[in-house]
């Protein structure tokens, strides 16, 4: 018998769950239009991943010399190896400009060329005329363009009057029982109690799973809550078996070493000092897209070229660039290399090795936010109210591969979108009847039951377990008989999630019990990614599969759907690829061979 | 101990280096920390991620020597972890 709990209620027009970029864009574009507007967050705002977005956004403004839209797409295209939907990829682009521009309005301090125009500068995979230039098209505010986006986001939110619920855990999606998302039921972890928000829309705005793996650049707060939450609610993943590993992750701590490196004269050597890149991309050389850098890099450490003791990383060199673009450039990398190896940057080249950095696959949606299913035949069948932006959702424009300085751009896009949609689907103050006694019930009951967890496994030991077994069995390159070992081991790390146990039983500050509801979530993500990873017999973008090493576009140009069944049971179907644009105003790109 | 709790999920950051170098530092330090020390601890943990970690590379003066033998002593620390 679960204990009985006080629960509070609200009513919003829209809940915004997540206040990282995507979802401060959505609750400001809310707010601005007058819906009463709820953004639901467990950290602070500003302490949001996005914070650790200092790149950039890439925008095809034109400033630093000839730029398009068109070569954007094209870019954004090749890039998901032709995965993505070619209409998002449009709408992505085209309106890259306008968002830019309205960001700039809005107070984000963008870096300035000598006259003045926003500054760009050259970005892995970003190219002019269709891969003949090295296009300059990532804008950036010094190195903290993710916290400029935040701050500025946050501060217009609460101009428009949006409500900030700051540390609140959502814990489930309330669901009407024909399938209608009608709500969030949350957790105050300060004040300790339970709260119902309920809504005409939810935007789910959560960001990604990167703590699923041992080695990655993710912040310990990133452990999919919102792909959690829609999987138990029914609704499928699309395309987990795509993880990006970025190429500059410093050995051991994992930190990221942005791109911008690269992108200013930093490159890549193995143990013969060779600059191997320019074997794998004679073009693009170490400005390739991350996944040719990040399987070029693999290859050489596991042909023997890899450098230190155990011949098992690559080194990066920043010296010769000298002093002081190292430090005008590229602010806070020898600082980064020197906490976290030891290694100062402005004289030897610093240990680095592919590291999870970005998750492509997530909840479906159609270029509006609305989160679709395959449903009765239909591939693109809306799941009514429910939404999601930026990495939780998988609209899809990175396909199987994300380009760098794509994702904050993916954010401010989409979350626009996804408040655009929301003003014609509802008009505040609009009255909501929903009954989702059901769904509320086993949400509580799962809360109930976790917090009174009294098995034998820890915690802590049973992530550790499942992040050293993405670690091994869903890496950078993969065969039949490591993923078939990875499922079933997964598996019985789901299953023996049944014997956790939780210490304490308080309800305020109670990081034992968020961690162990952020470990459910991390759990269910690992199956639906390992699980679609042994199905998919090609390789494509981030997925290399070593006894199926060509890309197979008669059978696999097709999007995984999953759904988490419980107990390990993952039932997987499909949705078919976009491959036309959205208007006529750009040419469909056809399937290639990707080279760089 | 509820402090305690508090503070940890202070210690959750947008950057997964601080994230690292602080959940080290409190999970072997807390515990030994003066009042005056657990204030600056507090406050430097109120900063913006981008503030606190200029503060920890030493781009940036910290407001008090508590709190700049703190960073002191969460730089430090990670170079004994290699």
């Amino acid at each position: 018998m679960s204990d009985s709990y006080d629960i509070i209620d609200h009513q919003h027009d829209v809940i915004v769950v997540g206040a990282g970029g995507a979802g401060l864009r959505a609750t400001r574009g809310l707010a601005d239009a007058g819906l009463k507007t709820a953004c639901i967050t467990k950290v602070f705002p500003t302490r949001s991943h996005t914070v650790a977005a200092q790149g950039g956004i890439a925008s095809a403004l034109g400033n630093m010399g000839e730029d398009d839209w068109r070569y954007h797409a094209y870019d954004t295209i090749k890039g998901s190896d032709w995965l993505g939907d070619q209409d998002a990829i449009e709408h992505l682009t085209k309106e890259a400009v306008p968002a830019i521009i309205e960001l700039e309005h809005d107070g984000v301090p963008f870096s300035r060329t000598e006259d003045g125009k926003i500054y760009q500068r050259p970005f892995g995979g970003m190219t002019t005329h269709y891969g003949k230039g090295q296009a300059e098209r990532t804008c950036a505010a010094a190195d903290r363009t993710g916290h400029a986006l935040l701050h500025t986001l946050y501060q217009q939110s609460l101009k428009a009057r949006a409500e900030f619920y700051v540390e609140y855990f959502a814990i489930d999606l309330l669901m009407t029982e024909d399938g209608a998302c009608r709500g969030v039921l949350a957790w105050d972890l300060q004040g300790g109690q339970l709260h119902r928000f309920r809504a005409h829309q939810v935007i789910l705005a959560t960001g990604g799973y990167g703590r699923a793996y041992f080695s990655c650049t993710s912040a310990h707060t990133c452990t999919g809550d919102g792909m959690g939450m829609a999987l138990r609610a029914g609704v499928p993943i699309q395309d987990p078996e795509f993880v990006q590993f970025h190429p500059t992750g410093i050995y051991g701590a994992g930190c990221l070493i942005t791109e911008g490196a690269r992108g200013e004269g930093g490159y890549l050597t193995n143990s013969e000092g060779e600059r191997f890149m320019e074997r794998y991309a004679p073009n693009a050389k170490d400005l390739a897209s991350r996944d040719v850098v990040s399987r070029a890099m693999t290859i050489e450490i596991n042909e023997g070229r890899g450098v230190g003791e155990k011949a098992d990383h690559i080194m990066l060199h920043l010296e010769h660039l000298g002093p002081e673009v190292l430090h005008e450039r590229l602010p806070g990398i020898t600082e980064t290399a020197k906490i976290f190896s030891g290694v100062d940057a402005t004289k030897e080249p610093i240990p680095v090795l592919p590291t999870v950095h970005y998750c492509m696959g997530g909840i479906p949606t159609n270029p509006y936010g609305e989160v679709v299913t395959l449903k009765d035949g239909d591939p693109d069948s809306i799941v009514p109210g429910l939404m999601a932006v930026g990495e939780t959702a998988c609209v899809s424009v990175h396909g199987a591969n994300r380009l760098g300085s794509n994702a904050l751009l993916d954010l401010v896009v989409f979350g626009r979108a996804a408040a655009k949609r929301c003003t014609e689907l509802v008009s505040p103050g609009q009255r909501l009847h929903a009954d989702t006694t059901k769904s509320e019930e086993a949400a509580l009951a799962r809360f109930d039951k976790l917090r009174n967890a009294s098995g034998n496994t820890s915690t802590a030991d049973l992530r550790d377990s499942l992040q050293a077994s993405m670690q091994k069995y869903a890496a950078v390159f993969r065969n039949t008989d490591s993923m078939k070992e990875g499922v079933k081991v997964i598996g019985e790390e789901v299953a023996k999630f049944a014997d956790v146990k939780v210490s304490d039983r308080s309800m305020t500050w109670n990081s034992d019990l968020v961690e162990t509801m952020e470990l459910q979530n991390l759990l269910e993500c690992a199956i639906v990614t390992m699980t679609a990873a042994a199905n998919r017999t090609e390789s494509r973008g981030a997925h290399a599969h070593e006894d199926y090493s060509d890309r197979d576009d008669e059978n696999w140009i097709k999007h995984t759907l999953t759904w988490y069944r419980g107990d390990g049971r993952v039932d997987i179907d499909y949705r078919p690829v976009h491959l036309q644009p959205l208007t006529d105003e750009m040419e469909h790109i056809p399937p290639k061979e990707r080279v760089y | 101990m509820s402090e305690l709790r508090r503070v940890r999920w202070l210690c959750r950051r947008g950057m997964k280096e601080l994230d690292v170098l602080l959940d080290r530092f409190v999970t072997a330090e807390y515990d030994g920390l003066s009042e005056q020390e657990h204030a600056a601890l507090i406050s430097l943990l109120r900063r913006e991620d981008p503030d606190l970690w200029y503060l920890v590379m030493g781009r940036m003066p910290a407001d008090d020597p508590v709190e700049e033998s703190l960073l002191g002593r969460i730089r430090q620390f990670e170079s004994t972890q290699r």
